[in-house]
């Protein structure tokens, strides 16, 4: 049987602001357990909430952002359920009127095709404590620090057909949030957390399979895989007789698996109504309108103008475009080298091999758009060579002439004495000492047909290179190298 | 449509009140009464009629976002029940 | 002393003629002498009252001469006040010293206020005969025997008692006007979000309105004008100017047009009331008032939708009660289900927990559109009716309740019997309107108490038509004997 795989899923990120949602706490991460807790965030008895403004204003940004309807009269619920880490015994959220409606967002395939995913909605709701299960004398002890952060919980349609897929949606969801300054994105500390909605059906049928949940992955990679153990379990079970139930399931990286959650074991029935502690939100049009100015040139926008203004390769301008710190880091480089082309290839293959090899991420680049864009100024005057760039670069991943800025590769250059040779004499006498000592190998190539010829001359220049150093002008080196051997 | 015992069970459980087994009886007598007058409500025309949720159909306040509370961990987990190294404690929760 | 009123006190205080510790300490005594009889205090905070009366005497001292400044009072026991036992009656919150004030608390004690105590009251507000408290039932000082109400009945027992001059009440569905009337005593409900909630328990947030309960409408202006505001800690809070209600109640009643809707005068009004109503409409007319005719025609419906939309959000702001980080936590919990069940089920009494269940119900899936959704239109069909109404009259009037106070116990068999007796109180609730009960004669010696009801806002109107009243009868200075 042929399986088609269907995912939505649920994205939780939670908004960067100071206080939070309905309190005056703030929402620092790592504090203590319960210094951060209010009044209204432990739930105490005669507590009132009050709305942060910042918070509606960052999810009509985001709202905008994805081209959704804003729900200019949207309307906070009660979703009431008995947990420990939920102080009130019920979490404010939205239901039926959620401040933001439908949209969508384009992800971009591996093959360089671009896919629309639907956005259903996305609500905003606060957050919940956390459940501690070290040993506290055989209890759990519970931290409502967290509890009343904003959350702003992006629902998408049941659009995505791989776990690829889902990937790069929920990449280009975090690269989106951070665009629009509303979330931080870090993943490990919960910042985007995400549920996955995974359900099989045969190929070409309409309706949808049973499907399950699997809660709160926490990472681009565990996303990947624990939705696959869930597609592959389905199909296992679907084949061997069995059928899915809807269940709430938890992935485990251990194991790579995923099992059913105990504490979602029962049906739950929310019992959602409007809060009357709250009336409802309004959205001015003034309102939107201030919010829409503040905007930044999102990803697709981005992408565009990288085609057009510095006339990249679709691939090459929605990788790019797609965070905003490589976006940003690669205008500078431009703005300081002129050539785009020179300036995308750097920021994508070579220092995007730095990152994997200082495990770090464009927040924090190892080496600042100054220093790459002044090294590769160095390599469109031909001071230096591709090859010594490379060796630049590792020198300032050293630290070396770190704090001259734009300056310091021209100090490591001269410093290292790194400077290309070009002047003809030195390069004929460097080739005339390597022909003298290849005398054997010259002889050979004088001896043999054109079609072995182009082999052998790449010996010859590999060895006039050695023998400068790297620093021999490689068009150069080609040319006179030509001449000498035929001669 | 009287609730019968499991319904009144079920409702129980869903608002995690333990009651006594012999109570069930007559707290299914009183929910029902309660219901069998409430249910006249339903012989009411509100066809085209707006839901009221607050009397005076005003809208939310915002609140500028600032933090202005301090911690008074302490004195709130003075009146707590069972506190450890400043966490609430709970019976064991399993996911 | 303890038959003065706020008004005179503020008088004698001014004067000199007593101290506010001198008149702390007499109503202390007096408190500890009769109330065993009454059970109208839950808690008396005698430290914190000589504390205050002496802050108070020294403001006054250093020039200060605020009308409220040296004022005792009690808090009806579910507005917090820091450090001090907030129990709302409940085995639940027996040990709760709630971490903070009141927005009530905070400002009448800015105003100079000395707290005497907390008062008695239906478990969690909910009920009309003050029988649910976990600290016992109170009684009626006009009859021992009977019910002074509900759900403030400590805080108008204390006050018909003699006890205190004023105390603070909460009204979701009559519970501050239904008491004052079964105990002779004037207590207005404001406008929906006129009184802040921050710091009140809460019973049904979209319903609950703090307010006075004196024996004067006059003493109700004083003790509301310490009480009322706005408050950005309250989203349902209004930002509107609070008005001087004192210097309203001298305005003429002539030409006010009052409206008496026919539908009040059903079966269940006890005939005397109804005579009682009519003899204060009369009083009125000799006042320069004149009558209208007005209709309410879906006031039958407010009982059902009531007693749907107050459960289902009582059953939703019950819930923080689990035993985690206040109040009652059951022994030894053997797991999280058994903590949360055990915990409530002990720490609530047989009302609430009636009331969270018909409200848990109410709101489940299948039963939302028939039950609460249904109940919220009801409720805006009774508000229209209202506004109707307030386009040929200026108030509405017509009795508090459909009968002077009940032997105690004599409705515990059936909870509806005694859900009837807010009839004509809930409307002003569902519809957010203010509301006022006013002392109008006696039923065999059981007090009867007339309501008034005005448009948004219009509590000075309410206060000077009562006050109005006053001047020419003599019913609300009438004391229980034996206080």
């Amino acid at each position: 049987m042929q399986w088609e795989v269907v995912i939505g899923l649920e994205i939780h990120t939670q908004l960067t602001t100071q206080s939070k949602i309905f309190s005056g706490s703030a929402t620092t991460f790592g504090s203590e357990p319960n210094t951060q807790a209010s009044l209204v965030d432990l739930g105490m008895p005669g507590t009132l909430p009050v709305l942060n403004k910042e918070a509606v204003q960052m999810a009509v940004k985001f709202g905008l952002a994805i081209d959704a309807e804003i729900g200019q009269h949207n309307v906070f619920a009660r979703k009431n359920y008995f947990y420990p880490d939920l102080p009130k015994g019920y979490q404010i959220s939205q239901m039926e009127l959620p401040i933001v409606g439908k949209g969508h967002l384009d992800i971009t395939l591996e093959d360089g095709t671009i896919k629309r995913i639907g956005v259903t909605r996305a609500h905003l709701e606060e957050d919940a404590g956390k459940s501690l299960h070290e040993d506290y004398s055989g209890m759990t002890g519970i931290d409502l620090n967290r509890a009343g952060t904003p959350l702003l919980e992006i629902v998408s349609e049941p659009d995505m057909r791989s776990a690829k897929e889902a990937v790069a949606y929920v990449k280009a969801m975090h690269a989106l949030v951070r665009y629009l300054g509303i979330c931080d994105g870090n993943m490990a500390e919960g910042s985007l957390r995400c549920d996955c909605n995974v359900s099989i059906r045969p190929k070409g049928q309409v309706e949808f399979g049973t499907r399950c949940e699997i809660k709160n992955v926490n990472s681009f990679r565990f996303i990947e895989k624990a939705i696959n153990s869930e597609i592959q379990r389905q199909i296992d079970l679907i084949e061997d007789g069995g059928k899915v139930i809807q269940q709430t399931r938890l992935y485990d990286p251990n194991t790579n698996e995923t099992r059913a959650m105990r504490s979602k074991e029962e049906a739950n029935d929310y019992r959602y109504f409007p809060d009357p502690d709250l009336l409802p939100v309004i959205i001015e049009d003034s309102f939107l309108e201030q919010t829409r100015a503040t905007l930044p040139e999102l990803p697709p926008q981005k992408r565009e103008r990288f085609q057009s203004q510095f006339g990249l390769s679709l691939y090459d301008a929605s990788v790019l475009a797609s965070s905003r710190e490589q976006a940003e880091y690669f205008e500078q480089v431009v703005g300081i080298v002129g050539d785009a082309k020179l300036a995308a290839n750097w920021v994508m293959v070579e220092l995007g091999s730095l990152l994997n090899k200082t495990n770090s991420d464009m927040t924090k680049p190892p080496i600042s758009a100054e220093q790459l864009g002044g090294m590769l100024l160095r390599i469109v005057d031909k001071t230096i060579s591709g090859k010594i760039a490379k060796e630049i670069l590792e020198a300032m991943l050293a630290g070396e002439c770190v704090e001259i800025g734009i300056g310091s590769a021209d100090e490591i250059i001269e410093q290292r004495g790194l400077k290309q040779v070009t002047d003809s004499g030195a390069i004929e006498s460097i080739l005339d000492d390597m022909l003298a000592a290849n005398a054997e190998q010259v002889e050979q190539y004088r001896a043999a047909d054109e079609a072995k010829r182009g082999k052998m001359f790449g010996f010859f220049v590999g060895q006039a290179m050695k023998a400068s150093r790297g620093k021999a002008n490689p068009g150069q080196v080609n040319e006179l190298l030509k001449r000498k051997l035929e001669g | 449509m009287a609730l019968d015992r499991s319904d009144v069970e079920k409702i129980a459980h869903l608002a995690r009140l333990g009651l006594n087994d012999a109570d069930i009886p007559r707290t299914t007598e009183a929910l029902n009464s309660i219901l069998g007058l409430v249910d006249q409500m339903q012989a009411v025309d509100t066809a085209g009629i707006e839901p009221l949720a607050h009397p005076l159909e005003a809208s939310q306040r915002l609140r500028e976002d600032v933090v202005s509370e301090a911690n008074h961990r302490d004195s709130y987990q003075a009146i707590a029940p069972a506190v450890e190294d400043g966490l609430y404690l709970v019976p064991k929760v399993i996911d | 002393m303890h038959q003065m009123t706020l008004a005179e006190i503020a008088r004698g205080l001014a004067d000199k003629k007593f101290s506010s510790e001198e008149l702390t300490r007499t109503l202390l005594a007096r408190i500890a002498q009769l109330d065993p009889q009454v059970n109208s205090f839950i808690s008396v905070t005698e430290d914190l009252a000589i504390t205050q009366a002496q802050a108070a005497d020294a403001r006054r001292a250093a020039g200060e001469n605020g009308a409220l400044l040296g004022a005792p009072l009690a808090h009806k026991d579910l507005f917090c006040t820091k450090g001090i036992r907030t129990s709302c009656a409940s085995k639940m919150l027996d040990n709760f010293k709630a971490p903070y004030d009141a927005t009530v608390v905070a400002k009448l004690a800015a105003a100079g206020t000395v707290t005497l105590g907390k008062t008695n009251m239906d478990e969690f507000a909910m009920g009309s005969a003050n029988e649910s408290s976990h600290y016992g039932a109170v009684k009626n000082p006009w009859n021992l025997e009977h019910v002074p109400g509900g759900s403030s009945g400590g805080s108008a027992a204390a006050v018909a008692a003699r006890l205190l001059p004023a105390a603070t009440g909460t009204d979701t569905g009559g519970s501050i006007r239904q008491p004052a009337a079964l105990t002779n005593l004037t207590g207005l409900k404001p406008t929906y979000g006129r009184v802040s909630r921050w710091g009140m328990i809460a019973y049904a947030s979209s319903l609950d309105q703090a307010g006075p309960m004196a024996r004067t409408a006059e003493d109700c202006a004083l003790l509301l004008q310490g009480m009322a505001g706005f408050d950005i800690n309250d989203s349902t809070s209004i930002d509107e100017p609070v008005p001087d209600y004192s210097a309203s109640l001298n305005d003429s009643l002539q030409g006010l047009r009052i409206g008496v809707p026919k539908e009040y005068f059903s079966a269940g009004l006890d005939p005397r009331i109804a005579d009682l109503v009519m003899a204060s409409v009369e009083e009125l007319k000799k006042l320069g008032a004149v009558v209208n005719e007005v209709s309410l025609p879906n006031l039958q419906h407010a009982i059902p939708a009531y007693y749907v939309i107050a459960p289902a959000e009582a059953s939703s702001n019950l819930s923080r009660f689990d035993g985690v980080r206040f109040g009652y936590r059951c022994e030894d919990p053997k797991d999280l289900t058994d903590l949360y069940k055990r915990s409530r089920g002990e720490g609530f009494g047989p009302e609430v927990q009636r009331r969270i269940m018909v409200g848990a119900y109410a709101l489940s899936a299948g039963y939302y559109d028939a039950y609460y959704l249904q109940a919220q239109k009801i409720r805006r069909l009774i508000k229209n009716d209202f506004m109707n109404a307030f386009k040929d009259v200026d108030v509405i009037l017509g009795p508090t309740t459909p009968n002077p106070a009940w032997k105690i116990g004599a409705k515990n068999a059936d909870p509806i019997s005694a859900y009837l007796e807010d009839f004509y109180t809930i409307t002003a609730n569902l519809a957010g309107l203010p509301g006022l009960s006013m002392p109008a004669g006696f039923a065999d010696g059981l007090p009867v108490g007339v309501q008034l009801l005005a448009p948004y806002f219009e509590e000075g109107r309410l206060l000077n038509v009562a006050h109005q009243y006053q001047l020419v009868t003599d019913w609300h200075t009438r004391s229980p004997a034996g206080f």
